[in-house]
């Protein structure tokens, strides 16, 4: 008889390999005489096809530990090795490659390029990639966001909900292996946040490390980890209990129109 | 990155802020135009130096005065009195120059000239005969000076078209006597003849002249003479049997060998010069003309690229947010730095072509315009002035956009993210 036991005592053997590796980070950031320690010996390993979320109050560190993990900023002290390779020992053009290729971030304020159509904001990165077939490309990224009717708008004429689609769209179009969102939900409703995490879900399912941050538990037990953060220290790192574990269901604004 | 697509991207960067962007264009729009029109004037001013001595005939050698330094240019040009009356005769007289056909000594100076109420300075030229078959001037009112004329230094002028219209209006001008008062030196002349216009040169008006026998401006309009006693001329054109390159290289041999023995003098104190010496001269003089007006214009194309440079650091510095956004999406510093390039080149060559446009236009506008009686304005849009302006404003865009293409491609990602 086989029982699937869901016990966080005991240590589950996971055969992936380790993708995120912190050793020890530190960041300090001087403002004038003052030092703020945003980050302080924070160490942590992440394996293939992990779904991590973030917590912590506001100015524990989050996002200064996520940029670190996006190749986006370099730590004052310890070590980042983003699959086995030591980050500290890149020059600044192969992380741009690390950025295009290999991860995928999702910003709290979307960031998207303004007078820009939706499918030029995710042809972007295969631009820099130097990539073919970038309007195909993109217009397939679009539709795993169910954007396909939107390819033509410009974020002025898009919801929030549908501008951080489209900037999850950017994130995943060069097929990277790794996807950070710093607070994607920060700034929608309850209903369009389900909707990103439902997202997000499947492109976890699909093998990709996913890894975000929120101050919403109920978001964060989208996941199977969680990492807390406080005053720069990781404080606590533990799955979520597998019956707190939701799955997202996708609603969408408006129908898939086939053209 | 794909250059077309970096291109509409840049375009679209503009076009966000199209009042800006003309604004940034005008600056090199006005160094372009400006080039252009001034050095189409230049060009113009060149053909049609070219085109007056190209009329002299080829078939010409001129001799003046002084001797002629390195570079083509003559130190006191026509200040020394070496060149006589007597030694333009004994070219022809001599036999020793087969090459020349005639020659026309011609010495003056301006003179005012006075005929009933009306008072006007023109340039009197002393001349003789062959000077209407050796510069193809003819009289088509009355008669030219003739020998007899020389011989008793008559008291006789055959004026030009323009000078006679001051003079005289419609009213009959042969026959009519003029006063001549050529530095205190003052003579009445009889009119004998009138000149067919000509036109205007690069002296002048060439039909506002008054043409008197040699000798009679020799002895009745001036008092200047050599030292050896001779009358002293200020050039004298020698009219060849031909115009090829031969007759002239051995008739400038055979004149010099005669004015050198003539003149016993230890350097050469005469120059003789072929059209082909003039028009090289004259290209020589206006070339560095065009390329004067052509700089004082490129200063203004030299603002307008600082103009260029100064917007775009604006740019960088407004766009500072596209920037953290491209570089954590994988653009690399060179995906920046070519971004902002490009736009900075296609602001300078757009701004480049409006300027071609409307300096070519202008200039075309101007050609054949004639301010007053003086030579008409000629202009020559070259295609060679159109290649440099637009490589030129090219270059300024590469040049005045690379300091603030740099600092773009330099921020850093999240620093630049962050930014408010
Ligand atoms: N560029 C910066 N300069 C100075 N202090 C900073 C900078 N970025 C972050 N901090 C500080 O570091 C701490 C952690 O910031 P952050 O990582 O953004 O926290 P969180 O995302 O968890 O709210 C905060 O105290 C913040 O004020
Ligand atoms: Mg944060």
């Amino acid at each position: 008889m086989m029982t699937t036991v869901a016990n966080e005592h005991v240590p589950v053997i996971d055969p992936a390999p380790v993708v995120i590796r912190a050793e020890g980070l530190c960041k300090t950031y001087r403002m004038g005489d003052v030092d703020v320690r945003a980050l302080r010996d924070a160490s942590l390993e992440i394996r293939k096809g992990e779904m991590v979320a973030v917590m912590g109050p506001s100015g524990s560190g989050k996002s200064t530990l996520m940029n670190i993990m996006g190749c986006l900023d370099q730590p004052t002290s310890g070590e980042y090795w983003l699959d086995g390779t030591a980050t500290s020992q890149l020059t600044d053009d192969e992380l741009a490659t690390i950025r295009n290729k290999r991860i995928g971030f999702v910003f709290q304020q979307f960031n998207l390029l303004a007078r820009t159509t939706a499918v030029e904001q995710v042809e972007l990165p295969l631009l820099y990639a130097g990539a073919s077939q970038r309007r195909k490309r993109a217009m397939e990224a679009l539709a795993r966001v169910q954007l396909t009717d939107r390819w033509h708008h410009r974020p002025t004429e898009l919801s929030g909900g549908q501008q951080q689609r489209v900037a999850i769209a950017r994130a995943l179009v060069n097929d990277p292996a790794i996807i950070l969102a710093d607070e994607p939900t920060g700034a929608l409703d309850t209903r369009t946040s389900e909707d990103v995490m439902a997202i997000f879900q499947e492109l976890n399912r699909e093998g990709i490390t996913v890894i975000f941050v929120t101050h919403e538990l109920d978001i964060a037990e989208h996941t199977r980890r969680s990492v807390r953060l406080s005053d720069g220290r990781i404080v606590r790192d533990e799955p979520v209990p597998v019956e707190r574990q939701r799955i997202a269901r996708r609603v969408h604004e408006a129908p898939v129109v086939a053209t | 990155m794909n250059f077309f697509v970096t291109v509409r991207m840049a375009l679209r960067a503009l076009g966000a802020n199209k009042l800006r962007a003309a604004l940034t264009m005008l600056g090199v729009i006005i160094g372009v135009a400006a080039v252009i029109a001034l050095m189409s004037i230049g060009r113009g001013i060149q053909a049609s130096i070219q085109g007056q001595i190209q009329s002299l005939g080829s078939n010409l050698l001129f001799i003046s005065p002084g001797a002629q330094t390195a570079g083509n240019v003559r130190s006191q040009a026509g200040t020394s009195p070496s060149l006589t009356y007597e030694d333009a005769l004994a070219i022809i007289d001599t036999g020793r120059v087969p090459q020349a056909l005639a020659v026309a000594p011609e010495t003056g100076g301006f003179a005012q000239i006075v005929s009933g109420g009306k008072n006007v300075n023109v340039r009197v030229t002393g001349i003789t005969p062959d000077y209407e078959q050796v510069r193809n001037f003819h009289a088509i009112d009355g008669d030219f000076i003739t020998r007899d004329h020389i011989e008793t230094r008559a008291l006789v002028a055959v004026i030009g078209a323009t000078t006679r219209t001051n003079l005289f209006g419609d009213g009959e001008a042969v026959g009519q006597v003029i006063r001549v008062n050529q530095q205190g030196v003052a003579a009445n002349l009889r009119v004998v003849g009138v000149l067919e216009p000509k036109g205007s040169g690069f002296g002048g008006n060439q039909d506002d002249v008054v043409l008197v026998p040699l000798t009679t401006q020799f002895t009745r309009l001036s008092r200047n003479r050599t030292s050896r006693g001779g009358f002293t001329v200020s050039s004298v054109n020698v009219q060849l049997m031909d115009e090829t390159a031969e007759t002239a290289n051995a008739a400038v041999q055979s004149i010099g060998d005669l004015l050198r023995e003539r003149h016993r003098a230890a350097q050469d104190d005469f120059t003789i010069r072929s059209q082909q010496d003039l028009l090289n001269t004259a290209t020589q003089i206006t070339g560095a003309i065009t390329l004067f007006l052509g700089a004082v214009a490129g200063i203004s194309l030299l603002v307008g690229g600082i103009g260029i440079m100064n917007i775009m650091l604006v740019s960088v510095t407004e766009r500072t947010r596209e920037i953290g956004i491209r570089k954590a999406i994988g653009a690399k510093r060179r995906d920046i730095m070519v971004q902002f390039l490009i736009e900075s080149i296609v602001v300078s060559v757009v701004g480049g072509g409006i300027g071609i446009a409307i300096g070519g236009g202008g200039a075309s506008m101007l050609d054949g315009i004639s301010f007053g009686p003086g030579p008409k304005l000629m202009t020559i849009v070259g295609l060679d002035a159109i290649l440099l302006a637009f490589g030129v404003s090219a270059a300024i865009g590469l040049f005045f956009g690379v300091y603030p293409a740099i600092r773009a491609a330099r921020l850093n990602p999240i620093e630049a993210l962050r930014y408010e």
